[in-house]
């Protein structure tokens, strides 16, 4: 399927720019200008595809099916998978919090919703489906999802409903289950095709610079870092690796279009995929400016809770990715 | 007189919205207040799971996106 723009790619370093295959620079100029047309390809195809998908999601008709059924745990479960399918955009994670509260559905289950929405985007899978194939991008999703049941079903255990901030309390003590739905927008898919295809567009050039930066980091590595070159420091015997991955990634905050084909190079060079699948997911899943909007919401403590339990699972399922992949 | 709100905690979509909101009320010459509502708790009480989120007259219009000028112009019509 790529196979064009690999020899795009060939065609444009080893042919018309001159440089030698096999050595560093033409190499890594190869490599960049490759994945990044590929990234950008996919890009805006799975952005546009998931538009579709959004355009159309019954998120009102969730929240209330949600909020009326007992699933017998099958409710993480769900409301997990719905944070994969919504975009993320940070500043409507907030109101989507405050909505399952409203509608009554458990502390946990809307946990389960919080962990997996930053994790698992259109923009993390598409650019994880360039740099790492199918296998491994399944693997990702689903891995995420699960992250999501288990941290929400851990902190449904744990009496949070205290610790959220009081104007959130006095909301969930008027919880109402039914709720009216709104006026159904009345436009044909062919007219809302234009402002979808609109929108990928503009997500696609909201990350582009991070595309360009994370490859372009990767690229330099690809080409000058030797192969195995990590291996030597953190194998798959080191026990500490993951536990320090994963807490240097928790503060971090980037972009996933910029995170992942640094992590590509990573791998490539000895680092194992379950330590940096984990990085991946702190740094993608947990960050310092998604606490901050959390604390409209959540005592500070509440707020440390939740990354703990998250920081944790992450940090186990590193460990669970190392011995089976 | 109109009343338009845009409900949004500050992400660029619902600046988005705002400005659009604003130039078609100019162009439109119709005497109607802006306003652009970030405080999460107001934003709540509409009841509403995405933001940005077009509220005119007090009923919620558009939610979740960003809609065109001609969309925005057909609402107030």
């Amino acid at each position: 399927m790529f196979d064009w723009i690999q020899h795009f790619a060939n065609w444009l370093i080893y042919g018309i720019a001159g440089f030698t295959q096999g050595t560093h620079l033409g190499d890594a100029l190869n490599f960049f200008v490759y994945d990044t047309i590929k990234i950008l390809v996919l890009l805006l195809l799975i952005t546009f595809l998931m538009g579709i998908v959004n355009a159309y999601f019954p998120i009102d008709r969730i929240r209330n099916f949600l909020s009326r059924n007992k699933l017998y745990g099958g409710e993480y479960l769900i409301a997990s998978s719905f944070g994969a399918v919504t975009p993320f955009c940070s500043c409507s994670s907030v109101p989507l919090f405050i909505g399952f509260v409203k509608g009554g559905i458990p502390l946990g289950v809307t946990f389960a919703f919080l962990v997996t929405s930053p994790l698992v985007n259109e923009v993390a899978v598409a650019i994880f489906l360039g740099m790492f194939g199918l296998k491994t991008t399944v693997i990702y999703v689903v891995s995420g999802i699960l992250l999501g049941v288990v941290s929400g079903f851990i902190l449904s255990r744990m009496n949070l409903e205290p610790l959220l901030t009081e104007w959130v309390r006095k909301i969930q003590a008027n919880a109402e289950q039914e709720r009216e739905a709104f006026e159904l927008e009345k436009k044909s898919f062919f007219q809302r095709l234009p402002d979808i295809g609109k929108e990928s567009f503009g997500i696609v050039k909201s990350v582009f610079a991070y595309v360009i930066l994370g490859i372009g980091i990767g690229a330099a590595m690809h080409g000058y870092v030797p192969e195995g070159f990590f291996e030597t420091y953190i194998g798959k015997d080191t026990w500490y690796a993951v536990p320090l991955a994963v807490i240097l990634g928790v503060p971090m905050y980037a972009n996933a279009a910029g995170i992942v084909p640094i992590i590509q190079v990573f791998v490539a060079k000895g680092i194992p995929i379950g330590t940096s699948l984990a990085f991946m997911m702190a740094v993608v899943g947990l960050s310092i400016p998604e606490a901050t909007l959390l604390k409209k919401v959540m005592t500070g403590k509440l707020i440390a809770i939740f990354f703990g339990v998250v920081t944790v699972c992450i940090i186990l399922s590193g460990y669970v990715f190392n011995v089976i992949l | 007189m109109r009343s338009i709100k845009i409900l949004g905690t500050g992400c660029a979509k619902c600046k988005q919205v705002e400005a659009i909101v604003r130039s078609t009320v100019a162009e439109m010459g119709i005497d109607a207040t802006v306003e652009k509502v970030e405080d999460i708790e107001k934003i709540m009480a509409y009841d509403v799971l995405v933001t940005p989120v077009l509220v005119i007259d007090e009923v919620v219009k558009i939610k979740g996106r960003v809609p065109s000028g001609t969309e925005v112009k057909a609402l107030l019509a």
